[in-house]
């Protein structure tokens, strides 16, 4: 088990240590930081002056050591637009991604889960085809009309929800919530319903097939032969071996509603960190865009090192398979 | 006389289908006895597992009951409403199915699975129920089971995970068993005790057993009385001795004449004793490593690991000759053909074809693969679903570049159908419009395509019904003798290697124990694990 994390956190490493290569080139070869940060009409000892006091005259690994060892301590430099720390900018901006990324996270899964079970164990009913029906339109329209179609008939016509902003936040000091308002938690429904319906869809649909499949499985038929209740062969026996394959798929996916909230976070103008990208992209924001690309990378990272440990949690198979005894 | 225990009436089971209706049990009586074993055997599509189905009420959909009555123990249970009906099933029958590796759970250890079936049916607290899984599996025959009942199913051996099954399917003290092909894929040695426990468990219980397989030795070994079945009927009843010597109908009497003994000493052709070797092995030798990863190793100390999978391997094959060779699941005898026909490395040794040694690499190659041939175990698996017919006979002449053009490779593959007793037009036809036998005619035309003097032949009929196998069996003869082939001839059916082969090798543990002449072999055999091997086959000539 240990050897088996230090495996996969060296694998980590080595991902994190490529995804800052590219970063740090975005930052050396997008754009020339010197005429960004100086104006137009500065003299050309100026630009020289910068480039030998920013350190942009050494040579590439010198460089890019330097950015790691920046990175390391969480300094990614500072914003060209909005001239503070970009980890501080990213601090401040992170509450509302992560809220709305969880919030979401937990709507696809808690009904993806449930609507799949029940889709797979009422292949026949009425409910399953207009279940099935619907989930078609979940995965096919983009994340941008649901957004607007939401905000067009709850916010602008029945005028239950707001349409956009984060409402209220109560600041618990190094972490702004809008959960504990009652504004806040208004807020987040539309956005966390646009956010989730994509994965809410592939995670039914997913379990569901994967359920199917067990389900034809020689020993849920014997379990059946053994006379097991329902309840124990569909939730004990089917559930936990339907589980093995959607927790990565599940995993990887919720990585991305915390990488790609982007459109969602646009749609409703919310604080996040996706729409600070979006903002710095319009304006060739490097370090926040840099910065950005390594938060992502380490978010996944961090996420797939979980899945890992969970699949190792739920399938005996592969515990003893790495301790290398076959019997 | 006593109550039988099971009594089927005129039971028929229906599957409505696009096509029309498809009646897979058409009117089938019979009653099982308390403590009876009855036979039921047919080759597939009979619908002897079917009947076992219905019985227990786990028909599949859309199949379904369509007349007939089923009793047990004088109740009528094949009109109980689905709660009643699987109160029944675990309690008062139980149910054993074929493949051992796939009707356990693998996420649960076998103690929970076990527990869970004692305290459904069984008014125990947890600890009662764990102790009496551990005295069904000391009864099923698993050493130390009160450690070994926190195992997973994969830390078990096929042999030993169907004996946890069988655990199972008694945990409730069922009145009828209904074991459905189980001992069909594991080993001849395992097989034997598994009937063995099987046996005795009904005899000690006084349960009645319902056996379908289509091992006829299986039947001959264990049951009392048999029902043949075909298509959905019952073709013929008795008790075993009497079907096997006295058979009456004509599908019986095909039947029993298609199943190869291994008494059978009826020789074909004879290979002069003098003929040169076509085939040399010459110390043969492959090592698998499975050392854990070297993190591991460096954490925990663990050692290499290494499987000696063959060991020094050395035989002739005479030209013109079958060599079979046979052992158990894990002897090394698969490995050894991979390297016969150059799929895996070995380690250590040589095989060499009229002197040339396959692995020599350099020019040479190409020619040397054209001569070595392979036909699979499983047609099913070794045909390219999305290809048709035509062109998987005629990949290996376009790969090693033997005909000029589409025609003459046309022209080849339609001559090639024709030698395997199929029809040329079916090489426009995929692989799924063919049942198994005919698959395997179509796999040995792709072995042929490139003129090979030589084909290993991996399991080529342990797919395949009896009446099937009897007649590749029958194709793979005469297609030696037209061309003068040499097969390397492998299986754990030592009737089918008596039939085929001129000389046998025995393997067991990667090395090869004996080899010699098959019927010297067969009738006297010198080494201890042959001895054992063949004491564990069930025979059909082995019925009283």
């Amino acid at each position: 088990m240990l050897a088996f994390i230090l495996r996969r956190l060296a694998q980590s490493i080595v991902v994190m240590g490529v995804v800052a290569l590219i970063s740090f080139m975005l930052f050396r070869y997008v754009g020339d930081p010197v005429a960004s940060l100086l104006g137009q009409d500065s003299r050309l000892e100026d630009f020289e002056d910068l480039r030998q006091r920013l350190g942009l005259n050494d040579p590439f690994y010198v460089q890019f050591g330097r950015f790691v060892g920046n990175a390391l301590q969480g300094e990614f430099g500072i914003s060209y637009r909005l001239q503070t720390p970009v980890t501080e900018l990213i601090m401040s901006r992170l509450p509302a991604t992560i809220e709305l990324a969880f919030a979401s996270a937990l709507i696809a899964l808690v009904f993806g889960l449930s609507l799949g079970v029940f889709t797979a164990l009422k292949p026949r009913s009425f409910l399953t085809g207009v279940v099935m029906t619907l989930s078609l339109v979940g995965v096919s329209l983009p994340t941008f009309l649901i957004g607007i179609g939401l905000i067009y008939v709850f916010a602008v016509e029945l005028q239950w929800l707001p349409s956009f902003g984060r409402g209220q936040v109560v600041d618990l000091g190094w972490w702004k919530t809008g959960l504990l308002t009652e504004s806040g938690l208004r807020s987040l429904i539309l956005p966390a319903i646009t956010l989730s319906l994509f994965q809410l869809t592939l995670i039914m649909r997913l379990v569901r097939a994967e359920m199917l499949e067990v389900l034809r499985q020689d020993y849920i038929k014997f379990a059946r032969a053994r006379g097991l209740s329902n309840r124990a062969i569909n939730f004990g026996h089917a559930l936990k071996n339907t589980m093995v394959p959607v927790i990565t798929i599940t995993g990887l996916q919720l990585g991305s509603v915390i990488a790609f909230s982007i459109v969602t976070e646009t749609v409703f103008q919310w604080p996040g960190v996706g729409s600070l990208f979006i903002n710095s992209v319009q304006v060739v924001d490097v370090p926040v865009m840099a910065a950005y690309l390594m938060f992502i990378a380490f978010v996944f990272v961090v996420i797939n090192l979980i899945v890992d440990i969970l699949y190792y949690a739920v399938d005996p198979r592969l515990r003893i398979n790495a301790s290398g005894s076959g019997k | 006389m006593s109550e039988p225990i099971v009594s089927v009436r005129n039971l028929v089971v229906e599957f409505p289908l696009r096509r029309g209706l498809f009646t897979a049990v058409n009117g089938v009586s019979f009653d099982i006895m308390p403590g009876e074993i009855l036979g039921v055997v047919g080759e597939s599509g009979a619908g002897k597992s079917m009947t076992g189905s219905a019985i227990i009420g786990l028909i599949d959909r859309p199949g379904r009951i369509a007349s007939g009555e089923v009793y047990l123990s004088g109740q009528r249970i094949d009109n109980l409403p689905p709660d009643e009906m699987a109160k029944l099933r675990g309690k008062r029958i139980g149910m054993v199915f074929q493949d051992p590796l796939t009707s356990l759970n693998p996420l649960y250890t076998i103690g929970e699975q076990l527990i869970e079936t004692i305290r459904r049916h069984l008014p125990m607290n947890e600890a009662q129920a764990r102790q009496r899984a551990i005295d069904l599996l000391a009864e099923a025959g698993i050493p130390s089971p009160e450690t070994r009942i926190d195992s997973y199913p994969h830390q078990f051996s096929g042999g030993m995970r169907q004996r946890v099954v069988i655990a199972l399917a008694l945990s409730a003290e069922p009145d009828l068993i209904i074991a459905d092909e189980p001992t069909s894929a594991l080993d001849v040695s395992v097989q034997a005790q598994i009937i063995r426990v099987l046996k005795q468990l009904c005899e000690s219980r006084g349960a009645a057993v319902m056996l379908v397989t289509h091992d006829m030795g299986v039947i001959a070994e264990t049951a009392t009385r048999m029902i043949v079945m075909n298509k959905g009927k019952i073709v013929e009843t008795g008790s075993v001795g009497d079907i096997i010597k006295r058979p009456q109908e004509e599908y019986t009497i095909n039947l029993i004449n298609s199943i190869p003994s291994i008494k059978d000493e009826t020789r074909r052709h004879d290979v002069p004793p003098a003929a040169t070797p076509l085939v040399q092995v010459k110390n043969l030798t492959r090592d698998f490593d499975l050392s854990p990863g070297m993190l591991d190793r460096m954490l925990k100390g663990s050692k290499r690991t290494v499987v000696k999978a063959v060991q020094d391997v050395s035989f002739n094959i005479r030209k013109g000759s079958t060599y079979g060779l046979v052992g158990e699941s894990g002897s090394g005898k698969s490995t050894c053909a991979r390297m016969l026909v150059g799929l895996i490395k070995p380690t250590n040794g040589q095989v060499l074809l009229e002197g040339d040694d396959i692995w020599a690499g350099g020019s040479g190659t190409q020619q040397r693969r054209q001569r070595v041939q392979m036909i699979f175990q499983d047609p099913y698996a070794s045909l390219n679903p999305r290809w048709r017919v035509g062109d998987i006979i005629a990949e290996p002449m376009r790969a090693l570049k033997l005909v000029a053009n589409k025609r003459e490779a046309e022209e080849r593959v339609a001559d090639l159908l024709e030698k395997v007793r199929l029809d040329p037009i079916s090489m426009r036809k995929f692989p799924h419009e063919f049942s198994g036998g005919q698959r395997q005619r179509i796999a040995i035309a792709r072995a042929l395509s490139s003129q090979p003097e030589f084909i290993v032949c991996d399991e080529p009929t342990s797919a395949l019904d009896v009446s099937v196998q009897a007649q590749v069996l029958d194709l793979m003869r005469s297609l030696q003798d037209e061309y003068g082939l040499t097969y390397l001839l492998i299986s754990h059916n030592l009737a089918v290697v008596r039939q085929m082969a001129d000389d046998v090798g025995v393997m067991s543990k990667g090395v090869l124990v004996e080899q010699g002449q098959v019927d010297d072999i067969f009738d006297n055999p010198q080494a201890e694990y042959t001895q054992m091997l063949l004491n564990a086959v069930p025979d059909i000539s082995k019925v009283n």
